[in-house]
């Protein structure tokens, strides 16, 4: 497979992820908005901030109106990681590998961009939003699902699972990093109303907050939920769901290939860092800088995937 | 579909005959599932020169064009020589130059034509060929009166067009192929691998690798490019997927680099390698020329093909045919004046209003000048620039085309059309698909065929005997 079409497959799957995961934080700050008046802006902002896009943001607005982030997120041209731009860049790439792709699975890319560039063209109303935000889960899920149901299990499909949960592990963490401060087991907030806002956000940015509680054996704690997110592996956005995905798709390549690489080690060390841990042992070491840690390891994985595959030139 | 006196033309009876038995809102719904096909396909072209990056689709035109075999054959007959003289000629002129020699083609008309390669001079391609690939333009102006209008032997483009608007009228009208014989075009990227598997460099071993070379997603035949190497199950690389390895041109992969021994270039030659040509280009490969010229890698089309579809070179062309084959053209050129030629000029201008006026270098319908359809402005402008450059043009009378049927509006009218048909050459024989692509004019009385100027295309049909 050529080098380029193994980056165009995992950009592409990263971009279509980031798609979703943009749309699931809306989501959460949405209802947010809508159910706690007390800090809308607040939310919005570390909405803005899970993003990556702050700096940009704050260029262009003053303050953190639900209309302002909502148009920043999902339709401005102008910031690379919108729902709008991240939806093209995902098409441009798959028309890159198109004859990676098969048919199914490049009809659902390409129909997906052309139902959000339409949808997207004008500002979404408040009252659209719910429907909007729905559309795009649905045609992740297409996607997803053509990808599942036709593609061959070969180096192709690794390269396109490697991209979704180099991105997923990213935003999981990203999310934990806004809001690590909620998570942490201060035992002046226990039981506070302002910590049940915030957890349900947190749970809702990865739409795990009914497994949440179909698992819920235990109560909802900052360590429960910090556990959950981090460590347990039923949940597919976990950290440790997404390294273990990784590890197992660069596993079937070094094994296709015949070939191991420096990006194996890495993500069997990030991996190792996951398994066999609690929670509280996460607490001890600091949750802050595990996750800080986590991200940028996460990050460097991407980079050395990148150059030993020669993903470009 | 009407022939002369208003009768319909043998060919399309058993059509019309299933044509008036359709509802034509049903008709008008299926033109519309084949647009909705075409753009979730995504057969979409970027147009030049547009203010945004748009893509559009050609628009499909459901009834098909079709020929008899025994006008193909007379059609394939004619082609088939043709190409053959155009690559005698190649090899010719960067060889022994006989034809020049003989004062048959003018010496200065190659000395000084830019699409002539200094590069190739002495040189000799794999397995002789030079142009692997055609797209021969033919009209028709009457029963059975074909033209060549262009010979297109550097990187024609539109055989998945060809192909695509067949499958679409298989999924649209199955019906119609049970009840009618046409010869299928499905085995094109078959035969288009084989071809040019069979023109691959000595050392290439029993199954070379091939790979069309693309300038990216933004060029406007990228879909093409994806689409036959999708289908022929070829690498579909760009300049910077590719770079020499132990003198040979290898493609960057993820376990290393593979060599390449043939490659179906859609880049111009001016890009293709910027140690040779254009300095600037980032779409070719620096030093393919010299891996090329060592025999180590098989490039189709050959450059400098460009050499023998010169409008200036297509006026010589019954001339060339006759030269290499001994026998007088099948197929029949359209008279043309060259501009550069003071008594052609004078009558050129004598009588614009009446001519099409082509830049002697350009493709694609832009910068030409249709008299009939001119305003009195442009004729003045076009004027105007012919005498400052008229070495630039040729001119060539407006053929009264014969037109064929279009649905529009719920009924049938009359266009004009243009045919291409792609032709493979191979040292094993030149292949040419029974068919190739109708693009009609949409516009009533236009004469333009061209996509990028508005004009749609349809399927080709040859029947079977």
């Amino acid at each position: 497979m050529l080098g380029k079409t193994a980056g165009g497959l995992y950009w592409m799957f990263r971009y279509l992820e980031r798609a979703e995961n943009i749309a699931r934080l809306i989501e959460a700050g949405f209802r947010i908005a809508l159910t706690r008046s007390t800090d809308a802006e607040g939310e919005w902002k570390s909405v803005v901030t899970t993003a990556g896009v702050e700096a940009a943001y704050a260029q262009k607005y003053e303050s953190y109106t639900s209309a302002h982030v909502v148009d920043y997120l999902l339709r401005d041209t102008s910031n690379p990681s919108s729902v709008l731009s991240v939806i093209a860049f995902a098409r441009d790439n798959a028309r890159v590998v198109r004859t990676a792709l098969t048919t199914e699975v490049w009809e659902a890319v390409n129909e997906t961009w052309m139902t959000l560039t339409s949808l997207l063209a004008h500002p979404v109303r408040e009252t659209d939003l719910p429907a909007m935000l729905n559309t795009i889960r649905q045609q992740s899920a297409l996607v997803r699902g053509a990808l599942h149901g036709t593609m061959l299990r070969n180096d192709i499909y690794d390269f396109s699972r490697i991209g979704t949960f180099i991105e997923r592990s990213d935003n999981t963490a990203r999310i934990l990093d806004v809001k690590y401060y909620t998570l942490l087991p201060h035992t002046s907030f226990v039981g506070s109303s302002l910590d049940n806002v915030q957890w349900e956000t947190v749970l809702r940015s990865v739409s795990a907050h009914r497994s949440f509680r179909w698992l819920g054996e235990s109560e909802m704690t900052a360590a429960a939920i910090a556990d959950f997110l981090i460590l347990d592996r039923r949940l597919p956005r976990s950290l440790s769901f997404c390294t273990s995905q990784i590890v197992s798709n660069l596993d079937y390549l070094a094994e296709d290939y015949g070939e191991r690489h420096p990006c194996h080690d890495m993500a069997e060390a990030l991996h190792s860092r996951l398994r066999h841990r609690t929670i509280d042992s996460i607490f001890e070491e600091g949750l802050h800088e595990f996750i800080t840690a986590f991200i940028r390891d996460n990050n460097a994985l991407g980079m050395q995937i990148e150059s030993d595959f020669r993903f470009s030139g | 579909m009407k022939g002369v006196e208003g009768s319909t033309r043998p060919a399309y009876a058993a059509y019309h005959d299933w044509f008036r038995q359709q509802d034509p809102d049903r008709l008008t719904k299926k033109s519309l599932d084949a647009e909705a096909f075409f753009r979730r396909t995504g057969i979409t072209f970027n147009v030049y020169g547009q203010a945004e990056a748009q893509e559009r689709l050609i628009p499909f035109d459901l009834v098909p064009r079709i020929l008899a075999q025994r006008e193909w054959s007379k059609l394939a007959k004619g082609i088939e020589q043709r190409v053959a003289a155009i690559n005698a000629f190649l090899h010719d002129i960067y060889n022994r130059q006989e034809i020049l020699r003989a004062g048959r083609v003018p010496k200065d008309l190659i000395a000084n034509n830019e699409a002539f390669l200094p590069q190739m001079v002495g040189f000799s391609p794999p397995g002789q060929v030079y142009t692997h690939i055609v797209g021969t333009d033919i009209v028709r102006t009457g029963e059975g009166d074909f033209f060549v209008l262009e010979d297109n032997a550097r990187t024609p483009s539109g055989v998945s067009y060809m192909l695509e608007n067949r499958e679409t009228m298989l999924q649209m009208f199955p019906e119609l192929f049970s009840k009618i014989k046409v010869q299928p075009v499905s085995d094109y990227p078959k035969n288009l691998r084989r071809s040019l598997a069979a023109c691959a460099p000595a050392g290439a071993g029993p199954k070379p690798t091939i790979a069309v070379l693309t300038p990216g997603i933004y060029n406007s035949a990228y879909f093409e490019h994806s689409f036959l190497a999708d289908q022929m199950g070829a690498e579909l690389v760009e300049g910077h997927d590719l770079r020499v390895v132990d003198g040979h041109i290898a493609m960057r992969t993820t376990q290393g680099y593979k060599q390449i021994d043939v490659l179906y270039r859609r880049v111009d030659d001016e890009f293709l390698d910027p140690l040779t040509f254009n300095p600037d280009s980032m779409l070719g490969v620096p030093g393919i020329m010299d891996i090329y010229r060592a025999g180590n890698i098989t490039i189709a089309n050959a450059p400098g093909s460009g050499i023998a579809d010169d409008k200036a070179i297509y006026s010589y062309m019954p001339d060339i045919v006759e030269f290499y084959t001994g026998e007088k053209a099948i197929l029949k050129n359209v008279e043309t004046w060259r501009c550069g030629e003071p008594e052609a000029l004078k009558y050129v201008l004598d009588n614009l209003k009446d001519l099409v006026v082509k830049e002697v270098h350009g493709s694609g319908g832009y910068g030409m000048l249709v008299g009939p359809a001119a305003s009195k402005k442009e004729l003045e402008a076009f004027r105007e620039k012919l005498v400052a450059k008229p070495g630039n043009y040729i001119a060539q009378p407006t053929l009264s085309l014969s037109t064929v049927p279009i649905f529009c509006e719920s009924e049938l009218a009359p266009r004009h059309v243009d045919l291409r048909p792609f032709v493979l050459v191979s040292p094993q024989g030149i292949n040419i698909v029974p068919g190739g692509l109708t693009r009609v004019a949409l516009t009533e009385g236009s004469l333009v065929v061209n996509s990028s100027q508005g004009g749609g295309t349809k399927d080709t049909w040859v029947l079977e005997d």
